[in-house]
């Protein structure tokens, strides 16, 4: 599957997704929610209200949110340096989110974290990781937890960029997942650059899905800026993890944002920057419901109202919120 | 009924296997040992008792598995973990000092790393520069990490049976060439507290601070010195993180005279944070000689014997500085 600027809608292969109106009404807020939380973040970056750095994935709300979502409440995810969508996706609250990313002692790690290392533990994001590929071997360990417990209709999903894919650490839990036959989903989620190098730099070979073979696992490939497509690859990729081990699940996307509060998008146009936020996953998603007749116009407006409002009364929140006491400083060291 | 003997190999799967027959969560995870045992034979007899699920041997991805065992940890089991050689370390440090370290904190306490890494440490078997490495020290470092080096079979068993409980991440540096050494080894359950420093022998003229395998060199050293009258305490530090500062303490300002000994490499090492603990206490003043530490050459291990015994600190060099100050 190309990475290409290739549709104004979505594509829904099982039409009966479409009568699940509340599941429907859920994507698009979450998609929303995500991305004014993004937006928001950058805003309070840009005026020197936010220590610290961050990670934005506008434009990778679908990728979040259609995985997360796809998940059942008890599976596991865990996310990468850029986890804010799929956390969101997950059910992560985000007024404890933007709690972290200010560092006050209401956020999701009680501001020992931030923005990258967002996590919350009892809805099953076992967090944010900081090292590229670091979590693939933690995922595996999950799964083994599941395993080893017993536990049935449970699996984890590890989220990998494109330029975890050339981490050993990959390599290596792809390996071992495989040879265990761990239910692990890798999430690989190419957004097409590793920080400012393009994917056909990193890589001879730049189909994705073609690494699943070398394991021995299946992979599963879908257009990661179409919500419902990045949905049923899931719910697939997940039905074949319980039931045949780990697989690969390969989602096409872009991000719009710069790598991280510092780039200055040296590498690639102003042009295709455009180009794909024209098309972005929420724009796509509104469009696919509108035109379907699924919600009118007025619905969607409330629903983009909402999530502003929501934002707004999180950053509100963060704000009034008490930063952590300094005596607690080097308190959760040690258990 | 004399004391049952055993060694210190049969004494680190005891405790294992004790901890794996208490607790279903606990499991065991490395490379090669299930058939094969391990490669200095600790698990002999683990992979009929427990079977494939509970020993699990892993392909040679030391990154994938020690991370799998965090993995685990942070979801509810107690995954031990054998590094076949501590220099091994080097292939899985990311897992090590970036995830297992630095999970709970990071997390603010939301979740915990209830994990073992049980690994050969240590030189004297001519297996060279890339498996003879004692590399306590960098742990030591990093916070997040329990250190602990045991240097008898009865602390062995007893330590390992609290890291296995402990719901902290604990580095267990075995010593290779203590693996088949004997000693007395209660059958029965006990656990040794992390944290706690043993006087392995009393004296009042010096205090020798050390830990692993050169605990019985300088035990040896402090036998030869009392055939001159000379009183030699030796003290133990079992674990180096926690440290047990009181013991350190309190020993020097008996003795008022410290040699630090231990087999990595001097430059660097963690001697040089013992001899801070004395320098920043009140122990200070009590001192009638300056601080001397012995510790490896400042070089990798090579192979042949001859210079890895020059590199390695022995008996004779553990004496000669004992005598500078005693």
């Amino acid at each position: 599957m190309e990475c290409v600027l290739n549709s104004l809608s979505c594509v829904c292969r099982d039409e009966s997704l479409l009568d699940d109106r509340a599941l429907l009404l859920e994507m698009l807020e979450k998609m929303m929610t995500a991305r004014k939380f993004e937006e928001k973040v950058f805003e309070l970056y840009s005026k020197g209200l936010l220590h610290g750095t961050i990670h934005l994935g506008i434009g990778e709300e679908a990728a979040g949110v259609g995985t997360a979502m796809a998940m059942a409440p008890d599976d596991y995810i865990l996310v990468t340096h850029r986890g804010h969508c799929p956390a969101i996706g997950k059910g992560c609250r985000v007024n404890a989110m933007m709690a972290e990313i200010l560092g006050k002692q209401s956020g999701t790690c009680h501001g020992r974290g931030g923005s990258m290392h967002i996590a919350d533990f009892d809805r099953g994001i076992l967090g944010a990781n900081g090292i590229v590929g670091a979590n693939a071997p933690l995922a595996c360990g999950v799964a083994m937890t599941i395993k080893l417990k017993g536990i049935r209709d449970r699996v984890c999903a590890a989220f990998l960029g494109d330029g975890a894919a050339n981490q050993g650490a990959v390599h290596e839990s792809m390996n071992l997942a495989a040879v265990q036959g761990l239910p692990v989903i890798f999430c690989l989620v190419n957004n097409q650059y590793g920080v400012s190098m393009h994917i056909s730099k990193a890589m001879k070979e730049t189909d994705l899905t073609k690494r699943a073979a070398g394991y021995g696992m299946k992979a599963f490939e879908c257009d990661g800026n179409d919500v419902l497509a990045v949905y049923e690859a899931t719910r697939d990729a997940r039905e074949y993890a319980l039931r045949e081990g780990p697989c690969l699940l390969v989602e096409h996307t872009y991000r719009t944002s710069g790598h991280s509060k510092s780039d200055r998008n040296l590498y690639r146009s102003m042009e295709e920057i455009a180009e794909w936020e024209a098309v972005n996953p929420v724009v796509r998603f509104s469009n696919f419901l509108l035109d379907r007749g699924l919600f009118a116009q007025e619905e969607i407006g409330c629903i983009d109202r909402s999530s502003d409002d929501a934002i707004e009364a999180a950053v509100r929140l963060a704000f009034a919120a008490p930063d952590p006491l300094v005596d607690s400083a080097t308190r959760d060291v040690f258990a | 009924m004399p004391e049952r003997e055993i060694t210190y190999a049969e004494a680190v799967r005891e405790a294992m296997c004790e901890e794996m027959r208490l607790d279903p969560d606990v499991y065991f995870m490395g490379e090669d040992i299930g058939v094969h045992c391990g490669a200095f034979g600790v698990s002999a007899g683990m992979l009929e008792e427990f079977g494939p699920k509970r020993v699990i041997d892993t392909p040679i991805s030391e990154a994938a598995f020690v991370g799998a065992g965090i993995g685990s940890a942070i979801t509810g089991m107690r995954p031990i973990i054998e590094l076949m050689f501590s220099d091994f370390m080097a292939v899985c440090y990311d897992q090590i000092i970036n995830q297992a370290a630095k999970t709970r904190y990071m997390f603010g306490g939301h979740a915990n790393v209830p994990m073992v890494i049980r690994t050969p440490s240590g030189g004297g078997t001519g297996a060279a520069a890339q498996h003879s490495q004692s590399l306590e020290q960098m742990y030591c470092h990093v916070p997040g990490l329990k250190v602990v080096v045991p240097s008898t079979p009865y602390d062995a068993k007893g330590l390992l049976k609290s890291a296995v409980r402990d719901d902290n991440c604990v580095i267990f540096l075995e010593q290779k060439l203590l693996y088949r050494t004997k000693g007395p080894v209660p059958e029965e359950g006990y656990t040794i507290p992390l944290g706690s420093a043993d006087v392995k022998r009393p004296g009042t003229d010096l205090s020798i601070i050390t830990y692993g395998r050169t605990v019985q060199m300088s035990l040896e050293v402090a036998r030869r010195l009392a055939a001159e009258g000379r009183s030699v305490e030796v003290l133990d530090l079992r674990t180096l993180s926690p440290l047990d500062t009181d013991a350190i303490i309190a020993s020097v300002k008996k003795t008022k005279k410290a040699v630090i000994v231990h087999e990595a490499v001097k430059f660097g090492g963690f001697g040089g944070e013992i001899a801070a603990t004395i320098a920043d206490s009140d122990a200070f003043c009590c001192l009638e000689a300056p601080i001397k530490r012995v510790g490896a050459l400042y070089s990798p291990v090579p192979f042949n014997a001859a210079l890895e015994r020059t590199v390695l600190p022995g008996c004779d060099r553990i004496e000669a500085t004992v005598r500078e100050i005693i």
